[in-house]
């Protein structure tokens, strides 16, 4: 157990340089930084001062080392285009990208959990055909494409919901503002967090579907019906309690997804997020930007996957037999 | 009209037509439809410059007096009609959109080509080596794997951005999207590679043409890479739609193709801007192009999924 925690958190560790790696290398050798930072007039001389005070003449691994323990600190430097510290702006804009990832992926879990049990157990229903249906033009619609239909019929046609924006938001001590406690702020969540967390709905939905029709097959559910339990302790008891492994594992997996989705998200409705952000360094080239939000996404996959990770092992004992026979 | 009379070998249409997957494509009508279906979208954009009712394109071919025309109603200065409509500048959608889908269709096939290229090859260096080669690229693509290939796209369309100088990004952009969904992509054709080359490298005529003393290069790819060639022709489909995707995806957030050359995600951006103001065909039509197109790919590999795998059968 703990040679396999080991190891996993070393490769996690090296994916995590690895990343810096590129971020680094962006961040050093796209453009001058110095032409970045001062005017025209400045003369070479000031600038080979400043290239020498900023150690931009120092060896490589050196400026490496560096920017690694600025970046452990959460310093990345001065965004090209918006003048702010770039950790300023992005946890600025985290809020809102972490409230609707939260949300959808709520949505979408429990909604697809429920649709997916349905559906297994009402196999031949005429409306889980429809349910399985609906489901399959949900994977092959593109998200934005999603988000766009979704503002024509209910903002634009019926004037429902708003079309971008957060709606007012409430701030929450000195670094979190919530949409959550105001009228406004929960109809602008609703559109963009339906359009999030669809495709990962209907995901979630096919898989307890399958799980749940593997499992209902299986011999100790006869076993549990032979022995007179009632159909919902059968089908929930038994049924969905051994599905639930394999389901919570795609669940967290995908949760990385959704904040990287919300990237789409937020450009369909405006919404202020980190999303948004990334686009628009990506659109201007600003490079401080982008290398931070690179090391950020690259971080939440990595602790999510190795929370998954271990909790799999936690959970699954099969594993752990599995993963001792090959150590040996 | 007996072509199978003993003596003479049957035509080689007459083969095809007999061949157990084209029987199952005979009996699938949602194959046949899905193919009719993307078939036609790929004629009408491959063949755009000659069947387009005008160049989108010519500013000397535009009206402007029929900008904003619905579809199939006659414009109420000029008294043209448009099947789809005209959009701001009084570009007829049809043309507009035959010209997108070509856009689209050229990033997505090429870019599927670049990932079966980069793909197979490190699925068959890596199936045929074995050893720490095979483990350092499985693990890099363990990894990868782990994003989603939009943002892995996104982040490597930013990288090579910043790379390049300012004048050249608009010229290199269809590149470097390509170059960018194609990395995006190449995961799935190497591991499926790299497992058949796995079984495929101890069986017997791979020993014999190693023992003949064939180059280890000639015996991958003349020799294992036709025998797995079934399953990446079922990724290649399904890789084509999800890179059609892809690339409307970032077109459509602003950092595809270039404004000179708009793809269908690039029409659907501008659509949506005519939305508040009611002109919905310029929003319409091609969402339901690139809606048509993906889902009749995606369809069609599905159905060449099941089809080749004889479990199924």
């Amino acid at each position: 157990m703990i040679a396999f925690i080991i190891r996993r958190l070393l490769q996690s560790v090296i994916v995590m340089i690895a990343v810096a790696a590129v971020s680094f290398t962006l961040f050093r050798f796209v453009g001058d930084p110095i032409n970045s930072m001062v005017g025209q007039e400045t003369s070479i001389a000031d600038r080979q001062a400043l290239r020498d005070s900023l150690g931009l003449n120092d060896p490589i691994v050196l400026q490496f080392g560096r920017f690694l323990g600025n970046a452990l600190q959460g310093e990345f430097g001065i965004s090209y285009r918006l003048q702010m510290p770039v950790t300023e702006l992005i946890l600025q804009r985290l809020p809102a990208t972490v409230e609707l990832a939260l949300v959808s992926g709520l949505l979408a879990f429990v909604l697809g959990l429920s649709l997916g049990v349905y559906t297994a157990l009402r196999r031949r229903g005429v409306l889980s055909n429809i349910i399985m249906t609906a489901s399959l033009i949900g994977v092959s619609l593109p998200t934005f494409l999603i988000g766009v239909l979704l503002i024509w019929v209910f903002a634009v046609e019926l004037r429902w919901l708003p079309s971008n924006g957060r709606g007012e938001v409430v701030a929450l001590g000195d670094c979190w503002s919530t949409g959550l406690l105001t009228h406004s702020g929960r109809l602008a969540l609703i559109l963009p967090a339906i359009t999030l967390g669809l495709y990962q709905m209907t995901l979630i939905m096919r898989l307890v579907r399958a799980e749940m029709l593997e499992v209902l097959r299986a011999d100790y559910i006869k076993f549990a019906r032979a022995r007179g339990l009632s159909a919902r302790a059968v089908n929930f008891g038994h049924a969905l309690k051994n599905t639930l492994v394999p389901v919570i594992t795609i669940t967290g997996l995908q949760l990385g997804s959704i904040i990287a989705f919300a990237i789409i998200t937020e450009t369909v409705f405006n919404w202020p997020g980190v999303g948004a952000l990334f686009i628009n360094s990506v659109r201007f080239v600003d490079v401080p930007v982008m290398a931070a939000y690179l090391m950020m996404i690259a971080l939440i996959f990595v602790v999510i996957n190795l929370i998954v990770d271990l909790l799999y092992y936690a959970v699954d004992p099969r594993l752990r037999v599995d993963r001792a026979g090959k150590a040996h | 009209m007996t072509p199978n009379t003993p003596g003479k070998t049957p035509g080689r249409l007459y083969r095809l037509w007999d061949s157990d997957l084209f029987y199952a494509f005979r009996t699938a009508p949602v194959a046949i439809v899905a193919t009719l279906v993307a078939l036609t979208i790929i004629a009408c954009a491959v063949l755009a410059p000659w069947l387009a009712p005008m160049n989108p394109y010519n500013p000397g071919g535009l009206n402007l007096m029929n900008g904003f025309t619905p579809p199939m109603e006659p414009n109420a200065f000029t008294g043209e009609t448009f099947l789809m409509g005209a959009d701001n500048q009084g570009r007829d959608m049809l043309s507009t959109i035959m010209y997108g889908t070509r856009t689209s269709l050229f990033v997505g096939a090429m870019a599927v080509l670049f990932a079966m290229t980069l793909g197979i090859s490190i699925g068959l260096y890596a199936g045929w080596r074995g050893g720490w080669v095979d483990g350092a690229l499985m693990r890099v693509a363990d990894v990868q794997l782990a994003f989603p290939a939009i943002l892995i796209a996104l982040l490597i369309f930013g990288i090579a951005r910043g790379f390049i100088p300012d004048n050249m990004r608009d010229q290199l952009a269809i590149w470097v999207l390509i170059v960018a969904i194609g990395l995006s992509d190449w995961v799935q054709f190497a591991r499926v590679v790299r497992g058949a080359t796995m079984v495929e490298k101890n069986k017997e005529y791979v020993q014999a043409a190693r023992v003949i003393g064939a180059h280890p290069a000639k015996i991958m790819f003349r020799h294992i890479l036709p025998n797995v060639m079934g399953p990446v022709l079922v990724i290649a489909t399904i890789s084509l739609a999800l890179a059609i995707i892809a690339e409307a995806t970032l077109s459509f957030l602003g950092v595809g193709v270039p404004p000179t050359q708009p793809s269908l995600g690039t029409l659907i951006r501008i659509g949506q801007g005519f939305l508040i103001s009611g002109e919905w065909w310029i929003l319409l039509f091609p969402s339901l192009t690139l809606l048509a197109l993906a889902l009749s790919v995606n369809l069609l590999g599905d159905w060449l999924r099941d089809a080749l795998n004889p479990r199924l059968r």
